[in-house]
């Protein structure tokens, strides 16, 4: 159906160029987003899973055992938004998401279409409180990836598992799970939408090209909290101050790599 | 004289034609899930091969042939033989007798809403991709049925009961191992298990007892038992992720699970994640059948973590043997897995034995 909408506001927008003879007229073009993973410049792939061999800015080592998260709202469009019309990419209507799953090589490239010019690239991580209803995703409640009603219900934003060595040299677990915060220590609880908007910046297309989004791990750990997981390791999903260091430290997290053309 | 000829001719072709078509052309009644609502609200689309539509007819033959014994080496034993449907599909033995009275060395699972396993890996290792394959070994491993499958073939092929099921079924007469697969396929995709008092509860028809309802809370607890990450919820009506873990359940591994299978260290004592409906009839527990009781599973979970270099990141304070659940948290949190039960799948009239 969006791919219709999206197809249906493609055929106006030819209709309504052809009436200008003068102007250079954008062209759709095919475009592949793909979602890639770094470890402060060093690339991260499922075959690095499961192995202590990580060290973050606090000097714990780590592994990696799982990383899933959830961009929405993906969008492709004109500088000045003022000139904004029909014809430019935003990525379907209503919530689009793309559920990222590195292990298993899910949702790793986005096959989209948009139109040539110069444009700016932004998605956000999680979903917004407006799309963040319980339960109403089939393929996300399939991924098991719901937050408890206790919890205020709706989805992670992501899921980052792995192991660091505490400082008697031990194994222990670390669950980062990113969720929209809340307060339970208070009544009324409050919770507070800690997803947020990433901007990538201006990409210049031309044709059809594939264009790197870039996640550097480490940033979780690192800017502008200082993370330090012999203190927050675990049960951090009620635990509203972890959230709202999570939101912080991942407004970094996120780049644009190469543009690649086809 | 010359017309003659011709016509007698021309009668001798039709003749030769109708003696290749000894079974009239037959289409098979396509067939729909019966998919609860809750499933249909919650969930993707099931698995349903494109080469194997469900028809009415390749359900019941693929019945048929789940209760048949003649699967077996000796006749004397079907799917159900180790599959009870009284049992959830289960055994009620840890390990399961074969034809020549060995046991094999992982307990038999449960059958239920196996169309929704969207990896489609089977089996407590996943050894098996896909439901149409996993139908294959269980007939020829040694310490199962023990027999090979151009035997199988060949039993069924004399059979003139399977012969018009199979015509019915597929259209054919000529019985293959890739049909017997695809009909026990069928039949096993039908079977659904979505009608618990969890689920009564999720359409408003019932009200959960205070435990149960604390026990909900325990399993959705992140800081207590923190079952669903693995589990399923209200919102995954499957109650299992279909995903492989290693759940602490050892600090070394006779079994490698998954491990095995990929040849990848780091899988080594992982297995799948079980659903926990019908947990009152798939006693006993765990991919050997180690635990009786939900008690001890519960226990495990509280106290009784192994660590190992695998285990899953998910299980919490592993290192102090577990999440330390108080008495009340415990019984309350079993109330709560009894109320998926689902007596309706138990005593459904579709899946016993003919």
């Amino acid at each position: 159906m969006k791919r219709n909408i999206l197809l249906l506001i493609s055929t106006v927008f030819i209709l309504f160029s052809c009436s200008s003879n003068t102007e250079e007229v954008p062209q759709s073009v095919n475009i592949t987003l793909k979602f890639t993973h770094n470890w402060n410049g060093t690339p991260v792939t499922a075959s690095d899973f499961n192995t202590i061999k990580f060290t973050n800015k606090n000097g714990e080592k780590i592994s990696i055992e799982r990383l899933r998260y959830v961009v929405s709202n993906i969008t492709i469009l004109p500088v000045d938004l003022s000139n904004t019309s029909l014809a430019d990419g935003v990525l379907g209507f209503g919530v689009t998401r793309n559920f990222i799953n590195l292990k298993e090589k899910e949702g790793l490239s986005l096959e989209t279409f948009a139109f040539t010019g110069i444009k700016k690239i932004g998605f956000r991580f999680g979903f917004s409180d407006f799309e963040n209803n319980d339960g109403i995703y089939q393929d996300l409640n399939s991924a098991n990836f719901n937050v408890p009603a206790m919890l205020g219900g709706g989805y992670h934003y992501m899921q980052f598992d792995g192991k660091y060595l505490d400082t008697n040299n031990q194994e222990q677990p670390f669950n980062y799970h990113a969720i929209r915060a809340i307060d339970k220590t208070v009544t009324p609880n409050i919770t507070k939408d800690t997803s947020f908007r990433v901007d990538l910046g201006e990409v210049n297309i031309t044709g059809d090209a594939e264009i790197e989004i870039k996640m550097n791990i480490a940033q979780w750990f690192e800017n502008p909290n200082t993370w330090d997981l012999n203190k927050l390791n675990t049960v951090l999903m009620p635990n509203y101050n972890a959230q709202l260091l999570i939101s912080e430290n991942g407004k970094s997290v996120f780049s644009l790599g190469k543009v690649t053309y086809k | 004289m010359k017309k003659s000829v011709l016509i007698i001719f021309l009668l001798v072709l039709a003749s030769c034609s109708s003696n290749d078509n000894q079974h009239e052309e037959y289409t098979p009644v396509p067939a729909k899930l019966k998919i609860p609502k809750l499933f249909e609200d919650k969930l993707i689309k099931p698995v349903i091969p494109s080469n194997n539509p469900l028809t009415e007819e390749g359900i019941a033959l693929g019945k048929k042939l789940f209760f048949d014994t003649i699967l077996s080496k000796d006749n004397s034993q079907s799917c159900a033989s180790c599959h009870n449907p009284k049992k959830a599909f289960s055994d009620e033995t840890p390990f399961s007798k074969g034809v020549n009275g060995k046991f094999g060395s992982r307990n038999a699972m449960p059958l239920f809403n196996l169309a929704w396993n969207f990896d489609e890996r089977f089996a407590w290792d996943g050894k098996e991709f896909g439901l149409e394959k996993q139908a294959i070994e269980p007939v020829q491993n040694p310490i199962e049925m023990h027999s090979n499958w151009n035997t199988v073939i060949e039993k069924l092929q004399q059979d003139n009961t399977y012969l018009d099921l199979f015509q019915k079924a597929f259209n054919t007469n000529k019985i293959s191992q890739d049909l017997v697969t695809k009909a026990l396929a069928q039949f096993e995709r039908t079977l659904i298990s979505g009608n618990s008092k969890f689920d009564k509860f999720l359409r408003n028809e019932v009200q959960l007892t205070p435990e149960e309802q604390n026990g909900f809370n325990v399993f959705m607890d992140e800081a207590r038992g923190d079952c669903f990450h693995c589990h399923g919820s209200n919102n995954n009506p499957l109650w299992t992720d279909n995903k492989f873990h290693n759940n602490g359940l050892d600090a070394t591994f006779s079994d490698l699970g998954l491990g095995k299978i990929t040849g990848d260290p780091a899988d080594n004592g992982k297995f799948k994640t079980p659903p926990i409906r019908n947990l009152s009839f798939t006693t006993p527990y765990m991919h050997d059948g180690r635990f009786a009781t939900l008690e001890e599973v519960i226990n495990h979970y509280s106290e009784g973590i192994r660590v190992s270099s695998t285990i899953d990141p998910l299980i919490k304070k592993a290192n102090q043997g577990g999440v330390k659940l108080t008495a009340k948290d415990k019984a309350d949190l079993k109330a709560f897995l009894l109320t998926l039960n689902d007596y309706d799948f138990i005593n459904n009239s579709d899946f016993q034995q003919p």
